[in-house]
């Protein structure tokens, strides 16, 4: 009988991990969009154009990630514990971006719009004209390195955290910033395909970028975890999602600020070496290969 | 969302309050959360919405009576910096204790420990329900600690005492950190406000 409840209730606890805590139709949309353009546009590609399954599984889960922590009982977690916070956005804003970026997904997404649809975008040059040069200006790799250390920065000030936790649409635009700077920055960073729009920047360049960003966030990281002032105070004034002591809560989240993002940009790094010494060996092949014929 | 709410989400959006208004002790709420509604248990056993308060600005705190330390130096300081107010002002004003545990907190407890601190202060609590509606209402939240041996548990709990106008509209924060004084000069301002707008009605 205890047995049985103890197993009904792990079930509805579990449930209940899957309800939003704030229900939000544009994340839902995005996502849920996401998913069904991409698996649409794998549907529509003949065999010699599909991605591998890693590309694929990468593209899925980190879809899939940036859902949990912003529809579910994370993202209330996220709220009202700093450590948790500092999680959400390792997550939004490192590493389901960079699994997004890495598996090049805009042929597979552009397969998956309609056709009608796709063609009245053709049609609207006024668009192109729009989103084309904001976004090459917002892929310099200056403008991309201090957007991606400057949002975090921004989102951190003590004053300005306090807000973006009291009121919801702060919160929001707090969160959907991190994201989509997230996707941009790793985007630049591991763009390889042909014909975009993105700058093709060198892979030297890119390691240099990561390694750019990857000092300042050490030093942000750094300082929160040996802060002995509580700097966060928003998260005591609206109660945490249980007992603990704001100073480990504090620290906590300086080590998630500070170890992991700053592995992402190592980690980050040897994919880009990978690509350079992959290239090399094609280019060195392909140079040799009219020789020898 | 009333127009003023809108704009100054706006201005909030546009940094231009980032820093807050910086002429409070406290933190200024207005345009940042709802007004104040709610329906509670009150010391009676009674269930009872904001209307309890008649119409008058509310000082309201969240925490438990089994508090060690933080509710009971936070309460002590709001019912010292209230006994500072003039007068009329003094008068005006309700304290408002809401316990987040209610396991523990039943009307009878409840109204010993408010009783303690003044007869001004009324002491609330609720079902887990109505107790997540209103906590959440204003952005803050509360969690229980895994009951020790003697079945004693710690409550985590917003710290800072909210501050409703007559009206209901949110106005002010008080951080734990503001002292007697500090709470005493915040609340005296708001409520001399709102007395000479009550008179220019």
């Amino acid at each position: 009988m205890s047995d049985c409840s103890y197993s009904s209730r792990a079930v509805s606890d579990f449930l209940a991990f899957f309800v939003p805590w704030e229900f939000s139709w544009l994340v839902q949309i995005s996502i849920w969009g996401a998913l069904l353009l991409y698996f649409n546009g794998l549907r529509r590609m003949s065999a010699g154009e599909m991605p591998g399954y890693g590309p694929i599984i990468g593209f899925v889960l980190g879809v899939l990630l940036m859902y949990l922590v912003t529809q579910t009982r994370f993202d209330y977690w996220s709220q009202y514990m700093f450590f948790i916070h500092r999680g959400q956005h390792l997550v939004l804003h490192h590493l389901a971006p960079f699994l997004i970026a890495l598996a090049m997904p805009a042929p597979v997404l552009a397969r998956g719009i309609p056709d009608p649809v796709r063609a009245w975008f053709a049609r609207q040059g006024w668009l192109r004209a729009i989103w084309v040069p904001v976004y090459r200006w917002l892929q310099q790799p200056m403008i991309a390195c201090i957007l991606f250390v400057g949002l975090i920065a921004f989102w951190l000030t003590p004053e300005i955290h306090f807000d973006a936790m009291l009121n919801l649409t702060l919160y929001w635009v707090m969160n959907w910033s991190m994201a989509l700077d997230g996707l941009l920055f790793w985007w630049l960073m591991f763009d390889r395909g042909r014909g975009g729009i993105t700058p093709r920047l060198g892979y030297g360049t890119r390691v240099l970028l990561l390694f750019a960003v990857m000092v300042p966030q050490i030093i942000i990281g750094a300082s929160i975890t040996f802060a002995d002032a509580n700097w966060f105070e928003v998260y005591a004034v609206c109660g945490r999602a249980w007992p603990l002591d704001p100073m480990t809560d504090q620290h906590i989240g300086g080590l998630i600020t500070w170890i992991p993002a700053a592995m992402m940009s190592v980690v980050g790094a040897l994919v880009i070496l990978r690509f350079w010494i992959y290239d090399d060996a094609a280019q060195y092949a392909a140079r040799t290969a009219p020789a020898r014929a | 969302m009333n127009p003023r709410r809108i704009a100054l989400i706006a201005a909030l959006l546009l940094g231009l309050t980032a820093c807050g208004d910086e002429s409070w002790h406290g933190k200024s709420i207005e345009g940042l959360m709802p007004e104040l509604e709610f329906e509670l248990t009150a010391e009676s056993g009674e269930t009872v919405t904001e209307s309890v308060f008649a119409g008058r600005p509310v000082a309201l705190y969240f925490g438990f009576t089994h508090c060690p330390d933080i509710c009971p130096t936070t309460l002590a300081r709001l019912v010292a910096a209230a006994r500072r107010l003039p007068e009329p002002l003094r008068e005006e004003l309700q304290l408002a204790f809401v316990s987040v545990d209610p396991q523990r907190d039943g009307p009878r407890q409840l109204s010993d420990y408010t009783d303690a601190f003044s007869d001004r202060m009324v002491g609330l609590t609720g079902s887990q329900r109505q107790l997540k509606a209103f906590t959440r209402r204003y952005r803050t939240t509360y969690g229980y600690e895994e009951e020790r041996s003697d079945g004693s548990y710690n409550v985590s709990h917003s710290s800072a005492i909210f501050v409703f106008d007559a009206s209901g509209e949110p106005r002010l924060m008080l951080l734990d950190s503001l002292g007697v004084a500090e709470i005493a000069a915040d609340l005296e301002r708001l409520l001399s406000r709102e007395a000479r707008n009550a008179d220019n009605a």
